[in-house]
């Protein structure tokens, strides 16, 4: 997963990646090169006292330094370009490929794990591809350079060298494997930590209501306890790390020295090899390590890149039609053929056989209890999902055949969780109609009751949002959600339960306002309160899906058990009063 | 709307620390990353940092002892290497020289030959003419040096796993002090800070300030001490090679130095931009439908384009210019070594310095170029380490409540009285001025009015989670200011709109409302507020876990569960807010009757959007911007003819079936 991912992601970077080949390649020849000269200053100059030798031989050193620089700063320039085209390749890609998300699949990862996703697991994948232009590409150049050059210098000590680099090897591995699953119970760990924290957080008036700050304490301080359990246990593996490959390059420079000297004394070898081959030991063993680190972050990086591979083949559920059906304008009808609607792994399906019909100046209402369907019912419409069977229809066609850019284009949606835009109170008004007029953004407020809040707000319509809206009153907010929508001028809207953080007389006094503004367009309300939806042209009465009642609100009290139970239930002792 | 109030003074601040300052800090969403930002006082932090040490001091002493040793044992190995470079050398040349020759007289006939430079050099060597190397002899130096070495890993693993108990025992210290110091900041604080930025500061920032301290304190010492070391064995070999080698530490020092500078603008940049991307991914993630619905896809795509071309640039940028620091240190230190070869191979050939060691002073200079590289390399991670822990501590420092009071509550019969109580948010914008009101034991309260006129701020204040401004709030006689909060809360049960349940089964979150609780009490608990009847149909009854998502527990029923918490802990007082809100209207009805057992025989707050619920109330309170405007019985209220009147009205209008469809509906 993870390999197919770099490679993909790295294929239009070809070209640079071979530049950087090729200026490792220099630079981790002239690596391999300098210790060669420095034995043949030993032998040739220093052994024979010719200085002539030296000082040419010096020359030439310093000539193969400046190369070596060049090459690994040219590197460096092209790996941390590449390292950066990857991540933001891959950033760009995960952000498409959420865009083109339906709400199914949206649900599916959950807005925080895509969010993470595309920030945080490329910055690991990134990191190991940075790591990788650096090192990947290095440590095998050095190990067989290494090697060759080692090789060259004499045959009688490679086993020397073999041993020690699987001695590396095997050690250095057995750490890692040990090291790999701690790590990920420290993750885990963490996100105890995290989660203990984040409840404290949500839940602090009742953890003060009920005094339990101690218990509080006490399950923290057992969550972090228990990550510093683990992390003492990382460390005590990774501690051994360091001291153990320097100890086993020491041991086996002595080694080099000992039987060197048997090699030299027999005449094999000069001593100046003998000095330029532990060199090449040095930077074998150096290179093992630098490779250990890479295997190191392959694990952490690996489950990223399964995460970010997860969002970018997931197939969008909705999907434009390739010919899609473009009539010159919607007027906004919208029907309902038995439509059904079951979300992938759910036993039972949300909707079953809706059928209704809307046509603009109706407006439609829709009741139920909570998980009753009503808010999939308006997602149909909008087409975030698609039917599982049946069809739905804007004026005579069905809305799988339509540009979906089309189709939204004669929607406005105010949301049951009202949302802003980081902005201002302007620009988010003309959030779907970016040309509409400042006295156009005026009389959508007055309709929405929201005029006089705004106008006391420091700037007005210029007055700052914060990301969600989290700056103004829930109220507030919602009645700028509605505000927004009808900025937009659409042909069908969509109340998805837009009314509750209202106030009665607000919600009372914004309905009489909307009327005369959304005569022309087809409208659907979902509400919980039989108040705000009882002069509705048709009300829907859902029950676990399956549409039990259709008519005014006098027809279904008069003849449908579940509506008159929510009447009654909401308003039970107060009839008499009448 | 600025939720901020500053409730008590800061208590005294720990002795050469900087006095509290305004915790408020507008950083980007945490990212996994330590924030490479500019620290404001750095040394001051630092060192408050390495105070928090203080009480490993033993183990400390003990590490820098271990390291101490383990450098010295390190650094003497290649001169004691040298030795038998040397006597390895020595045996190699005198192999060839003729047999039974004295050293001088072959010296004497090199020069007979003209061949004065080799004659320099055999003179410098310890070496006897016909005799090859002496293999024991070699042999005991390795051995010597094998020893060493052996030893200085040993040091050194034991030094590191020291540290790295210090480390993490004082991180987990770190830790528990954040948690216990939010138990002890005043609400608005709390309210006042982005959720996401505490956590990110208890996770990421501690994590670290472990990470930077880990590296950075025993990196320092090693090679703090390798450089001395081996700056002392330089200059025991050659003192005036010595002072060319050193000739690299100012070049160090300029170029690190001038790098980071840069470098450190860039990475700051690199997390500027993190952010801001990260939070125009979020909000397009979080408002997804909307931004197709309305037809931003296109806009919302090219806005993130451009963040994250500046993103991928800038960090390209910062990664280059702080990936030159290796390459650079490399070339100063190929440099330096080939000018050690060079200078030390003409010494060698003059006879002024050995062969060994001329081989001990390369491998000297490379060892001291190493460290030094790695110094340098640790500004980086130091400057982010303590820039975390000014994050912390600025957690540390933020201002406490009010000490508790010790006077006693009475027994309780949960009389309550606000006393013309006055109170805002923000300090120059009262919300509440004035008010009065006086509750008799067992009476229902009910809080009427639109939303922002204060119905909440009533409840902040009576559990004390927000102090007054002015008055007082009197609990059966005895100011709750005189009291430890603890006692004034434990006799008032909440129930919050937010259904807020932990991550735990079913029983242990009703449990919550009495730790002591028996498993008959539980139940009966439960059945009193119908959880009972729904925790038979989950496959895993009472040991249902309670997540996030709430798996299988409807929102309504999670509401359920926190009636039947407060239930459970049976307080004399009661506070119901909104709790119905956004439950369906069958759920609502359970609800409805399990708060009516919660609330028989105490005295409650109630406050609700539908007045149906709240009928019944003995005391009806209906505020507008922060005042009662009107206070009464249902009746009382309806004749009077005020804003209660209007409010009932309009909510009425829509429920009455016999009403008149077109009487208050929309003009059609």
């Amino acid at each position: 997963m993870l390999l197919k991912l770099v490679r993909k992601r790295l294929a239009p970077y070809g070209r640079l990646l071979l530049g950087l080949v090729v200026l490792q390649l220099i630079n981790v020849g002239a690596n391999l090169y300098l210790p060669t000269l420095n034995a043949d200053i030993i032998d040739n100059g220093v052994s024979k006292g010719n200085t002539g030798y030296i000082w040419d031989t010096g020359g030439l050193m310093l000539g193969v330094t400046l190369v070596q620089a060049i090459g690994s700063i040219g590197a460096a320039f092209l790996g941390a370009k590449i390292a950066m085209s990857f991540g933001r390749d891959t950033r760009a890609s995960i952000f498409r490929a959420v865009g083109r998300f339906s709400g199914r699949e949206m649900g599916q990862f959950g807005a925080p794990s895509l969010i993470t996703r595309s920030t945080n697991d490329v910055q690991q994948v990134q990191l190991l591809v940075l790591m990788g232009c650096t090192l990947m590409v290095t440590a095998p150049f050095m190990m067989v350079g290494g090697v060759i050059m080692a090789l060259r210098q004499d045959a009688g000590l490679s086993w020397l060298v073999l041993l020690a680099v699987v001695v590396l090897g095997v050690s250095v591995g057995l750490i890692v494997r040990l090291m790999v699953p701690a790590f990920r119970l420290v993750q885990r760990r963490i996100d105890r930590v995290n989660r203990v924290m984040r409840e404290h957080l949500s839940g602090v008036r009742v953890i003060r209501a009920f005094t339990r700050e101690g218990y509080e304490q006490s399950r923290f301080d057992i969550a972090t306890d228990d990550l510093t359990d683990v992390q003492l246990r990382v460390g005590r593996l990774m501690m051994l790390m360091f001291p153990l490959v320097f100890t086993v390059m020491n041991v086996s420079t002595i080694g080099v020295w000992w039987f060197g000297a048997h090699q030299v004394a027999d005449g094999h070898i000069e001593i100046g090899s003998l000095s330029a081959y532990m060199t090449y030991l040095i930077q074998i063993l150096m290179s093992v390590m630098m490779a250990t680190f890479m295997f190191m972050m392959i694990p952490r990086a690996s489950v990223a890149a399964e995460r970010i591979t997860d969002v970018v083949t997931t197939e969008a559920s909705v999907r434009p039609p390739e010919h899609p059906v473009t009539p010159d304008r919607l007027r906004g009808i919208v029907e309902l053929r038995r439509a059904s609607m079951q979300y992938p792994g759910a036993d039972e399906p949300v909707l079953r056989d809706v059928g209704l019909r809307a046509e603009p100046g109706q407006t439609v209402a829709i009741i139920g209890s909570t998980g009753s369907g009503k808010s999939t019912l308006l997602s149909l419409i909008a087409r975030f999902f698609d039917t599982t069977s049946g069809a739905v229809l804007v004026d005579g066609v069905d809305v799988k055949e339509l540009d979906p850019q089309q189709l939204w284009g004669h929607i406005g949606i105010v949301p049951q969780k009202a949302y802003l835009f980081s902005g201002t109170v302007a620009s988010n008004l003309r959030y779907g109609n970016p040309d509409a007029t400042e006295s156009d953004l005026w009389e959508a407020l007055e309709v929405a009751q929201a005029r006089d809040f705004v106008q006391r707000m420091d700037g007005g319509l210029e007055a700052a949002i914060t990301q969600g809206g989290t700056n103004v009153s829930g109220g507030q907010r919602q009645r700028l959600c509605i505000a927004r929508a009808l900025v937009a001028r659409p042909r069908i809207y969509l109340f998805d339960d837009s009314f509750s953080a209202l106030d009665l007389a607000t919600d009372q006094r914004l309905r009489a306002a909307l009327a005369p503004h959304v005569r022309e367009s087809t409208v659907f309300i979902v509400a919980q309160r039989v108040s705000t939806i009882r002069t509705a042209d048709s009300i829907i009465v859902l029950d676990d899906g399956v549409v039990v009642g259709q008519g005014t609100h006098d027809e279904l009290l008069a003849e449908c058990p579940e509506y008159q139970e929510i009447v009654a239930s909401q308003h039970g002792a107060d009839e008499e009063v009448a | 709307m600025a939720r901020r109030k500053e409730a008590t003074p800061a208590p005294a601040v720990p002795a050469g620390d900087r006095a509290a300052k305004p915790v408020r800090r507008g950083g980007g969403p945490g990212m996994g990353i330590g924030m490479a930002e500019k620290s404001k006082d750095f040394s001051g932090s630092a060192r408050r940092l390495l105070g928090r040490l203080a009480p490993y001091r033993l183990t400390l002493g003990t590490i820098l002892v271990l390291t101490i040793a383990s450098v010295t044992l390190n650094v003497l190995g290649p001169k004691v290497l040298g030795q038998a470079v040397d006597k390895i050398f020595a045996g190699s040349v005198g192999a060839l020289l003729p047999h039974g020759q004295s050293k001088a007289a072959v010296v004497a006939a090199l020069r007979a030959h003209g061949e004065n430079t080799r004659a320099d050099m055999l003179a410098g060597m310890d070496v006897v003419p016909g005799v090859g190397i002496n293999f024991d002899t070699v042999g005991r130096i390795l051995l010597t040096v094998l020893a060493l070495y052996v030893c200085a890993g040993v040091f050194q693993v034991i030094q590191a796993r020291l540290l790295n108990n210090v480390v993490q025992r004082s991180m987990n210290t770190l830790r528990k002090d954040v948690e216990a110091k939010i138990n002890k900041v005043p609400l608005s604080y709390l309210d006042g800070q982005p959720r996401g930025e505490l956590l990110s500061r208890v996770t990421n920032d501690i994590d670290n300030i472990g990470q930077s301290m880990q590296q950075t304190l025993s990196q320092l010492l090693v090679n703090g001490l390798t450089v001395i070391g081996v700056i002392v064995m330089m200059f025991t070999i050659s003192w005036w090679l010595t002072m060319v080698a050193m000739v690299a530490i100012p070049v160090v020092m300029v170029v690190t130095g001038q790098v980071m500078k840069r470098s450190q603008k860039l990475f700051v940049a690199q997390w500027g931009h993190t952010g801001r991307l990260n939070g125009q991914i979020e909000e397009t993630f979080t408002g997804h439908d909307l931004v197709k619905v309305f037809g931003r896809e296109r806009e919302v795509e090219a806005e993130f384009d451009t963040t994250n071309e500046a993103l991928a640039d800038v960090s390209w940028r910062a990664q280059f210019v702080s990936g030159l620091v290796m390459p650079i240190m490399m070339f100063v230190g190929n440099l330096q070594y080939v000018v050690v070869c060079v200078l030390g191979g003409l010494q060698v050939a003059n006879g002024s310095m050995s062969l060994g060691n001329v081989t001990a002073f390369v491998q000297y200079s490379r060892q001291f170029t190493q460290p030094l590289t790695q110094l340098a390399s640790m500004v980086n991670l130091m400057q982010s380490g303590v820039a975390s822990a000014e994050r912390v501590f600025e957690v540390l420092d933020a201002p406490e409540q009010e000490p508790e009071g010790d006077a006693k509550l009475p027994p309780t019969r949960g009389a309550v009285e606000f006393d013309d109580v006055g109170f805002g948010y923000a300090p120059d914008t009262p919300l509440i001025q004035e008010l009065s009101l006086r509750v008799e034991p067992g009476q229902t309260v009910a809080i009427v009015g639109p939303t922002g006129a204060g119905k909440t701020t009533l409840v902040n204040l009576l559990m004390r989670f927000y102090e007054l401004d002015s008055g007082r709030i009197l609990v059966d006689g005895v100011d709750i200011r005189t009291v430890p909060r603890g006692d004034l809360r434990s006799r008032i049960g909440m129930v919050l709109q937010d259904a807020w349940l932990f991550h735990g089964t079913i029983r242990e979150n009703i449990a919550y409302g009495q730790l002591n609780a028996t498993e008959d009490q539980i139940r009966a608990a439960a059945r009193a507020t119908f959880v009972d009847r729904f925790v038979h149909s989950l496959p895993e009854g009472y040991d249902t876990v309670i997540d996030e998502e709430g798996s299988g527990v409807s929102a309504g029923e999670r509401q359920l569960i926190t009636i039947a918490r407060a239930f459970l802990a049976d307080p004399a007082m009661l506070i119901l807010d909104e709790a119905t809100s956004s439950v369906d209207t069958r759920t609502e009805v359970m609800l409805q009757e399990a708060m009516a057992a919660l609330r028989s025989d105490r005295t409650s707050f109630v406050i609700a959007h539908r007045l149906s619920t709240i009928r019944d109330a003995d005391t009806i309170l209906v505020m507008e911007d922060g005042r009662i405007v009107e206070q009464g019985d249902h009746s009382e209220l309806l004749a009077a003819g005020g804003a209660y009147y209007r409010l009932y009205m309009s909510q009425f209008e829509g429920a009455m079936t016999e009403a008149d469809p077109n009487a208050l509906a929309p003009a059609p």
